[in-house]
């Protein structure tokens, strides 16, 4: 209960402004010389979690000799970004732009699906007392631990026998089971959807499936997105199962691309700076989705993590 | 728990079946359907009939693979190399990640936001390309990071036999710290800040705040974190995969996943792949279990 309220609390700007405050007063009572090493720390740490992000931005900018051949992290006498953006989104066709798409698709659509399936057990699970409901939920939660690398294997083997692998349903329905979204959901029903609230909605005549998804769902949205995010990043980042399931490069997501073609660089070094400047592109599309949501992000881990 | 909802119980309930069927049916054929197939498939093994010619059958041969897989020196090896990794890349990752967490939240962080994004950032890169940028930083024609340790005199080679285990723990630490720091940091806003003031009034350094009421406080996402970190340990194939062309270092089966990967696609012995992800599997499951029993030894359930 405690933490539900911190939780409804959550938009940071007058708890921040609280936070400034503490750490003014703090700061003058405190010795200039542990600022320094904490900030100190901190700034070699961006630095260390900026360096390859920064080293790709740069080395995009160069020719494949360029890239072997000068400094890394400053850029070339003849910056030639556009060229090897025209380089990679032209090479076979244009395959570049077709995998950022299956990337998009895979990640989106899967996410989704599993945002939506996931909420609705952990809503039933938090708000329905139901004979196994302790043992389903052990299970499930069992799932967590089971790393995902062990099913991808015999999962091939499964979906090869009724035909799937090779297309994109085997790798769109593996990503819609997410376990880790039914703990979260289940958590996060339960904190944030009063029985209250169920009660009076089932006086006024709402069904069960009407108050979990025009007012439940509601109450859940936080956990709702996070449940999304976590899901959308697990799949765009996922190698392993795509590998395993497609053989057509169309159906390829951009992790599985770019490793074909850094496959070719002993062939042909060009392919190095296809691979450099594909790897800013996708770096860059997905940090600007993380920054841009990051504010939900917070929100949703400290259920998750809190409530533990 | 507060789970008992006060409802009179109905002893039909539809809705219950549509809000849980989906996710259970998906979970039953996507999660379990493989892990029993893999257990199942792992007791057979395909032998060729005769010369060759006709169908391969399936032959139930009960733990032979489980002892193949076990008496191949180079996925014990591997199982080694894996026992190695978790031993190195579990500490670092939930120090650096708590360290972080801690210095953010200190009150003379500068700009906690703004490292706190910096920091999370790389969780969005893949692996794999993560992979690909760091094999780009570990060899000397393209690290400026290398070069720039070479023009003080200083050698190192992160893609030597002895380096790599730490190259690999290095592309993880990258990728996972930030977002283990926001599990932490979530844990760490939820203290409540009377029990700073109360200490502080009481006389107590920021030291010992940090020791006696942060820290205890935040054991449960600390065992979180760790949990999930030697479960991602176990996972290593992307990054030896990618880095292999660069190095002579890693073996085909330098991991177990790797060898299991191998074994099902370019040996054609899904077998014995099996039984190999089975391995890894319990033995995830044994230090996740074991490690939970043990921090919670105590009576202080935390997860």
């Amino acid at each position: 209960m405690v933490n539900r309220s911190q939780y409804r609390s959550r938009p940071g700007a007058q708890k921040s402004s609280n936070d400034r405050t503490r750490a003014r007063s703090q700061r003058i009572k405190q010795p200039v010389g542990s600022s320094i090493v904490v900030n100190g720390i901190l700034v070699l740490a961006g630095i260390y979690f900026l360096l390859p992000i920064v080293w790709v931005l740069i080395a995009a900018t160069k020719t494949p000799g360029q890239l072997f051949n000068s400094f890394g992290l400053w850029f070339s006498d003849s910056p030639q970004a556009w060229q090897n953006l025209v380089n990679v989104f032209t090479q076979d066709n244009g395959i570049f732009s077709v995998w950022i798409l299956n990337s998009v698709l895979y990640a989106a659509v899967g996410a989704f699906v599993a945002m939506v399936i996931s909420a609705a057990c952990g809503y039933a699970l938090a708000k329905y007392v139901f004979r196994g409901r302790e043992t389903l939920f052990s299970i499930i939660l069992g799932g967590v631990l089971v790393p995902a690398t062990v099913i991808a294997l015999p999962l091939y083997f499964l979906l090869n026998s009724v035909g799937l692998t090779g297309t994109y349903w085997a790798v769109l329905l593996p990503s819609m089971v997410s376990p880790f979204g039914v703990y979260l959901a289940r958590i996060h029903a339960n904190a944030a959807v009063p029985d209250e609230v169920i009660e009076a909605a089932r006086i006024d005549g709402a069904g069960d499936l009407r108050i979990f998804g025009s007012i439940a769902t509601r109450m859940m949205m936080p956990a709702l997105v996070t449940i999304f995010l976590f899901q959308f990043v697990t799949i765009w980042n996922n190698y392993l199962l795509p590998l395993v399931m497609l053989n057509r490069t169309e159906t390829f997501p951009i992790t599985l691309g770019l490793t074909l073609w850094n496959s070719q660089t002993q062939r042909d070094p060009m392919f190095y700076q296809l691979v450099v400047t594909g790897s800013a592109v996708s770096a860059i599309l997905l940090v600007v989705l993380m920054v841009s949501l990051q504010r939900f992000w917070k929100a949703d881990l400290t259920a998750g993590a809190t409530k533990g | 728990m507060t789970l008992t909802a006060t409802r009179p119980k109905r002893r039909f309930r539809p809705a219950l079946w549509v809000l849980t069927l989906p996710f259970v049916i998906m979970f039953a054929l996507f999660f379990i359907a493989p892990i029993i197939y893999a257990i199942v498939d792992s007791l057979f093994s395909t032998k060729a009939s005769g010369l060759g010619f006709g169908a391969p059958e399936k032959v139930f041969v009960f733990l032979d693979n489980y002892t193949a897989a076990l008496s191949t020196p180079s996925f014990v090896e591997s199982l080694g190399r894996l026992l190695l990794f978790s031993l190195i890349e579990v500490p670092l990752m939930v120090v650096t990640a708590l360290g972080l967490a801690l210095l953010l939240e200190s009150a003379r962080a500068r700009w906690p936001r703004f490292f706190r994004v910096l920091y999370f950032v790389p969780y969005g890169v893949p692996g794999v390309i993560a992979a690909l940028l760091w094999g780009f930083l570990y060899i000397p024609a393209t690290s400026p990071v290398l070069q720039g340790l070479a023009a003080v005199g200083i050698d190192i080679d992160p893609l030597s036999s002895s380096g790599v285990l730490f190259a690999i723990a290095n592309i993880a630490l990258w990728g996972f710290a930030g977002y283990n720091m926001l599990i932490l940091i979530a844990a760490l806003n939820a203290i409540p800040t009377e029990l700073y003031e109360a200490a502080r009034i009481d006389g107590a350094s920021e030291w010992s705040i940090t020791w006696n009421i942060k820290l205890p406080l935040v054991r449960p996402s600390v065992i979180l974190v760790t949990v999930f970190t030697i479960i991602g340990t176990l996972q290593l194939f992307v990054e030896p995969l990618v880095l292999r062309p660069l190095t002579t270092a890693i073996s085909s089966d330098f991991t177990p996943n790797l060898a299991a990967y191998n074994q099902s696609f370019a040996e054609g012995n899904p077998s014995l792949a099996a039984a190999m992800a089975v391995i890894v599997a319990v033995i995830g499951f044994v230090f996740s279990f074991g490690f939970l029993r043990l921090v919670n030894r105590k009576g202080n359930r935390a997860w």
